[in-house]
């Protein structure tokens, strides 16, 4: 791998919908760098295109037209196949809903990923506790979603983005559902994940409180940057 | 990896327990009816072929005339089979284990009080031999009997049953028309023929017995003929057929005034014709395991966009469009397999009873039980193709946001 290039690296990716008069730019030509280590957070209001953004940059869709690179592949022309392993070798995601299955137990629904990666069994089990553990469900494990309250789902869900140990951590509004308290445990979950482990997070938010904890913050208008800024991390 | 999957499509079917009992029940009852009908059509078609055996194996049966379709009847203008014919053959035709030559007529037999109108056979001990009667009590009989034409008989089960009940009939007289004849043998039974004839239901006495004192003249009726073992009776029937051609004077071109019945022939045909049903109904039967296969396509559908956000879930996380399609061909692949199981078991439960119920044999086709099987699982590859590949081109992105 050639340290020349960054992690992440859009060149002039458009993503548009429809066509002619009723075409829609979701994305309106972004450049973006994203080295391995950061913690980006992604803000904008609805409509925005942070959504669109974080959807091409974790491999769920591809650029109408721009450069993706990430780990040094191309992503713009990969088949979808080739999406796959790249989502399954770098990114972990966490959902704005919860998107757990149901009536699947919460080591079941953690599990599900490394069952994907032809991880053994009882391994799986292993570090599927590990990563409840580290999200504070270890006495949960056997609860399906529908007994469980919506922040300790969303907990789960954010154990099975980390199960993998991924390079990078997707998250879409990841504290959406948590009360403050939770939300400061979950987010300093993130920032130990990415100052110890070095994983790379980059998560969309719209509350400035939970941005405040990323190292970087992207503001989204119109499908464009507005603006583009490194902060000192929260305390 | 396929035992995961195979471990989540069982989940997943437990899950929906009712509704996957109601999808696997078009498979469960396809299956089950070709195993039942296809078992009790062996049973019948081994029970045919046991019955015709009963008569005798490898028997030739020559009578004169023909059986006409034009109304003449038979035996109408032909002349009578001689003792003589019997003879010819037995010393001319190779390929012939035993001829039994028979006077055939019937009569009123009286024992006591009881008595009824059974079928008088005249021969010798060879007509035991080649129609396949064992003697169950008593002797065959003795050389002067035979050739005196003693007034001695040899009674079947049934008569032994009508006339004697319980009683012992060797050593009593029993009244054949007109002689009175001592009963020196009684015969084991053989049971019904095939088309419910009753072969127990018989008195022998010596030919020449019948012949002077009954039929009143020196016809047979009928010559019994046992092919050797490995012998084609279809050839030894040929034989006899140039034998009796000659004998009976029948010019190049002229029709046969004469009828050789061949069991084998005869059992050969209506076994044919009795495994050709079989085919059929199990033919018919086949129909409704594709319409079973239908009903899991139709709840495979069903599933895949009722699970549309779970796909969702398992393609973002890494899954691939083939193992979330194996998922769901596999999930169909298990229901179909577990219906054909169950049907199986059905089938052959009810093919058992049904075999009890008729008093047929009861045949295990195993065959067919691994003929069902694979194609019940077959059944699972064809219709869950569709839903399957339906899952696996899903758009992530869409999945997810499908509510």
């Amino acid at each position: 791998m050639s340290e020349s290039r960054p992690l992440i690296e859009l060149s002039q990716v458009y993503k548009r919908y429809g066509e002619g008069e009723s075409e829609v730019r979701a994305l309106d030509g972004i450049d973006l760098r994203i080295d391995r280590g950061e913690f980006v957070a992604i803000m904008g209001s609805s409509g925005s295109g942070k959504s669109t953004c974080m959807n091409i940059l974790g491999c769920l869709d591809r650029p109408t037209e721009g450069e993706y690179h990430l780990a040094d592949v191309a992503v713009t022309h990969l088949p979808g196949d080739g999406l796959t392993m790249l989502r399954r070798h770098y990114i972990g995601f966490v959902f704005q809903g919860f998107n757990l299955l149901a009536r699947t137990s919460a080591l079941e629904n953690v599990e599900l990923p490394l069952v994907y990666r032809r991880v053994p069994r009882a391994e799986r089990e292993e570090r599927a506790m590990r990563a409840l553990t580290l999200v504070g469900l270890e006495d949960r494990v056997d609860h399906a979603p529908s007994q469980l309250s919506g922040g300790q789902q969303q907990r789960v869900a954010i154990a099975r983005a980390l199960v993998t140990e991924p390079e990078i951590l997707m998250a879409d509004e990841p504290t959406g559902n948590l009360d403050s308290a939770r939300t400061e445990e979950v987010m300093k979950l993130l920032q130990q994940l990415n100052r110890e482990r070095g994983i790379t997070i980059v998560m969309v938010t719209h509350e400035p409180d939970v941005a405040a904890f990323a190292k970087r913050s992207l503001v989204f208008r119109d499908g464009r940057i507005l603006s583009d800024q490194l902060q000192g991390a929260h305390a | 990896m396929i035992l995961a999957t195979i471990m989540m499509a069982l989940r997943e079917i437990r899950r929906n327990t009712l509704r996957s009992i109601l999808t696997m029940l078009g498979v469960v009852i396809g299956v089950g009816a070709v195993i039942a009908l296809v078992s009790v059509g062996r049973g019948a078609t081994a029970k045919v072929t046991e019955d015709i055996g009963k008569l005798g194996k490898n028997l030739l049966t020559v009578s004169a005339g023909t059986f006409s379709r034009g109304g003449g009847g038979m035996g109408v203008s032909a002349p009578p089979l001689r003792i003589d014919d019997a003879n010819a053959i037995r010393r001319d035709i190779l390929g012939v284990d035993a001829v039994a030559a028979a006077a055939a007529s019937s009569a009123q037999v009286v024992f006591g009080n009881s008595n009824q109108r059974t079928s008088v056979t005249g021969s010798d001990n060879s007509f035991f031999e080649v129609r396949g009667y064992s003697i169950d009590k008593g002797r065959l009989f003795s050389r002067a009997e035979t050739q005196s034409g003693a007034a001695a008989c040899i009674i079947g089960a049934t008569i032994r049953t009508n006339l004697y009940q319980s009683r012992d009939p060797i050593g009593t007289t029993l009244r054949v028309g007109t002689i009175a004849c001592q009963v020196v043998g009684l015969l084991a039974s053989k049971g019904q023929a095939g088309m419910g004839q009753d072969q127990d239901d018989l008195v022998v006495l010596p030919m020449r017995a019948v012949q002077r004192r009954i039929t009143g003249n020196d016809n047979i009726q009928s010559i019994f003929v046992a092919a050797r073992e490995g012998e084609g009776t279809g050839v030894v029937a040929e034989r006899i057929r140039g034998l009796l051609r000659q004998r009976r004077h029948r010019a190049e071109g002229v029709d046969d005034d004469f009828t050789i019945r061949d069991m084998a022939e005869i059992a050969a045909t209506v076994t044919g014709a009795s495994t050709a049903l079989t085919a059929l109904l199990g033919a018919i039967a086949a129909v409704s395991l594709v319409v079973g296969g239908i009903g899991i396509m139709n709840i495979m559908l069903v599933s895949v966009t009722e699970r549309t956000r779970e796909i969702g879930i398992r393609l973002a996380i890494g899954a691939f469009g083939s193992e979330v399609m194996m998922q769901f061909l596999l999930e169909a692949i298990v229901l179909s397999t577990l219906g054909g199981v169950i049907g199986i078991c059905l089938g052959l439960a009810g093919s058992y009873f049904a075999a009890n119920a008729l008093s047929l044999p009861f045949v295990l086709a195993p065959d067919i039980v691994a003929l069902s099987f694979v194609f019940s699982a077959l059944v699972g590859v064809v219709f869950g193709y569709l839903p399957a590949r339906k899952a696996a081109n899903l758009d992530p992105i869409e999945a997810l946001r499908h509510e």
